[in-house]
């Protein structure tokens, strides 16, 4: 995969209101054509960020190079950028046309040229029959589809969205995601979204960036995000997972835990003593009887506790009466959810080559 | 479970029969009145008492009134500049209450809302005072004659035309200003292409309804005009003392036609002002 240019070079940025510190020394590098998600709980900063990035807010310190253009001096309404807010903000005054025209008009496009890109977007978002109806007219879904129109009509260098998905229901927003990201692959423009929500920064996402008191924790691909995450708390926020007692014994390359024993970390890079072992619930599986097989690790437990969602059981398990690990069990047979009942004691195992070493 | 049945909307009371009587009597006492004035205008005798027979005399006679006719278009003059003024204040005080924080600011929104809660006659006379007090001089040439009744009436109305303004302004959610800005728009053309054009219905609405104030306030006219600025109801007033003729029953009922319509496009404007807005 070949790299894409820079297409935004954040340095230093920081950003506080009154005493409350919102961006602290954020640095991030977005490149072209990328779907980069900033993920964090409520109030970390991220929609904050964004604002800075659009020239809404402005940061007491640090710069924002958009396409090697430092805009830190240049007002909102000039910026290459555009945002889809939260509440959509679509002007109720103005039919779906004019609001999606606001932009290219105010910017003097020939009326030509107008048409041809609203005509353009009204295809990409399938909302042809709609133009003469006024935003109050239309449910939710659409409303966020002009939304997203509106911004992109502009050809902005990135288009900002902040949490644009959160007013909608689960099955509409999985369908708007998916449409998020074709639009976004087809276009070929930057995506830059904020969200608390972690399916959505997983599932549309190419670059996940973790976000928690005004820092940034990490930056990683989605995957890597998941798979193979350096810092503690950003593997912690995106899914569950099991944090494994015990402490790194960096001489001898080992991890001393109490309930597995000496788990060897030959061929992990940067070890250091603060770092603790974690594996995600469903590389852990149950299994019938004991193997020797070579890096396997198996633990003895009772099931205390066994939520059931259908496709999936999570289940609570007690290991050698102390410490608590979480499974997840696909439900393969419909037979077999008896042995997932509470109190049932099982075996169950997992593979070295799946544990995480993170940074506390 | 026994008869119970549920009232949902005003109509449903209607259908128990006491309550019937009471809305009844109610309408009657409210609109036969003026009922009763709108019919005796066309009424072809001098008295109001007996009917005579259909005429419509008495509104050639009124737009033959010289006296009339001056303090209609007093009125009118009043209306249209008093309407005018507040409107332009209460829009603007509207948008600065809504736009900035400033010192004191919960306390001037108190203030705003004193000249509507003040008793107009108190209004009157203090108006009357204050004139007195800063020898504020009495113009000859019209329309500065009607200068003092100007100003009183845009004290009181302008107040209203703000809270009524400020009210649709507190649903135009700031992200909207800002996605303004962000598609660019200058603080300018932010003003212009989306606060007004959003505010429309209640501007207009406001300025009708300012126009219907002015032109049938009595209390506060009666103490600001002077001999030379009389208006349509202070010259009704005036006539009534002398017996009530269908003469001031064709006056009234003009009167009382121009409000009606002014009160139907007021209506006709914040009703499609709701509908853009809630769905």
């Amino acid at each position: 995969m070949t790299k894409n240019k820079i297409c935004i070079e954040i340095k230093n940025l920081n950003k506080s209101f009154g005493d409350t510190l919102a961006v602290d020394d954020v640095s991030l590098n977005i490149h072209e054509n990328e779907f980069f998600t900033i993920l964090g709980p409520s109030g970390c900063g991220k929609s904050t960020l964004l604002r800075l990035i659009s020239g809404l807010e402005i940061q007491d310190k640090g710069s924002i190079i958009i396409n090697g253009l430092d805009c830190s001096s240049i007002p909102a309404n000039n910026r290459p950028v555009n945002m889809v807010f939260q509440s959509y903000a679509l002007f109720p005054h103005l039919n779906i046309k004019d609001n999606i025209e606001f932009g290219l008009k105010l910017k003097k496009i020939p009326i030509k040229d107008i048409r041809q890109r609203v005509d353009n977007i009204l295809d990409l978002i399938k909302m042809r029959d709609y133009i003469y109806k006024y935003p109050a007219e239309l449910s939710g879904g659409q409303r966020q589809r002009v939304a997203l129109a509106r911004a992109i009509v502009n050809n902005p260098k990135i288009v900002l969205l902040d949490e644009p998905l959160s007013a909608l229901d689960a099955n509409l927003r999985i369908e708007m995601q998916q449409e998020l990201v074709n639009i976004q692959r087809n276009l070929e423009i930057t995506f830059m979204l904020v969200t608390h929500d972690q399916d959505e920064a997983l599932s549309i996402s190419s670059k996940i960036a973790i976000m928690e008191n005004g820092k940034i924790i990490e930056t990683n691909t989605s995957t890597n995000m998941y798979e193979y995450p350096i810092k503690k708390y950003s593997a912690e926020f995106l899914g569950r997972i099991n944090i494994i007692d015990g402490y790194v014994l960096k001489k001898k390359q080992i991890f001393h835990s109490e309930i597995f024993g000496n788990i060897d970390l030959k061929g992990n890079e940067n070890i250091c003593e603060n770092m603790v072992l974690a594996i995600r619930p469903e590389k852990i599986i149950i299994e019938k009887r004991k193997e020797n097989k070579l890096n396997r690790i198996y633990a003895k437990g009772t099931i205390t506790n066994s939520t059931y969602y259908g496709d999936m059981s999570y289940l609570t398990i007690e290991l050698d009466n102390t410490k608590e690990i979480y499974i997840h069990v696909q439900n393969i047979h419909r037979n077999s959810l008896n042995e997932l009942k509470i109190g049932k004691k099982l075996l169950a195992s997992f593979d070295i080559n799946d544990l995480i070493l993170l940074e506390k | 479970m026994k008869n119970i049945k549920l009232l949902h909307s005003p109509i449903d009371y209607t259908r128990n029969k006491y309550l019937k009587i009471i809305s009844y009597a109610f309408l009657i006492i409210l609109y036969l009145p003026i009922l009763n004035l709108v019919i005796f205008s066309f009424n072809d005798s001098k008295r109001n008492i007996v009917w005579r027979g259909f005429t419509s005399k008495y509104y050639e006679k009124v737009f033959d009134n010289q006296i009339l006719f001056d303090a209609f278009s007093n009125s009118l003059t009043i209306a249209s500049l008093s309407t005018i003024i507040s409107t332009i204040l209460g829009l603007s005080t509207a948008i600065c209450l809504w736009k900035f924080n400033f010192y004191l600011k919960k306390y001037y929104d108190l203030a705003l809302l004193f000249p509507i809660i003040i008793p107009e006659i108190c209004m009157g006379v203090s108006m009357l005072a204050f004139f007195n007090f800063i020898n504020w001089p009495s113009f000859e040439i019209w329309p500065l004659s009607l200068s003092t009744i100007i100003i009183a009436h845009v004290s009181f109305i302008f107040p209203i035309i703000a809270i009524i303004i400020r009210s649709r302004l507190s649903i135009l959610n700031n992200e909207i200003l800002e996605a303004g800005i962000d598609l660019g728009a200058s603080n300018f053309q932010v003003i212009k292409l989306i606060v007004l054009p959003f505010l429309k219905p209640a501007i207009i609405a406001s300025f009708l309804l300012a126009f219907t104030l002015s032109l049938d306030d009595f209390v506060v006219t009666f103490f600001t005009s002077g001999p030379n600025s009389v208006t349509l109801p202070v010259k009704i007033y005036s006539m009534v003392r002398f017996g009530i003729t269908p003469e001031i029953n064709a006056v009234s009922t003009i009167l009382i036609l121009i409000i009606i319509i002014s009160t139907y496009f007021v209506i006709k404007f914040l009703t499609k002002n709701n509908r853009a807005l809630t769905k």
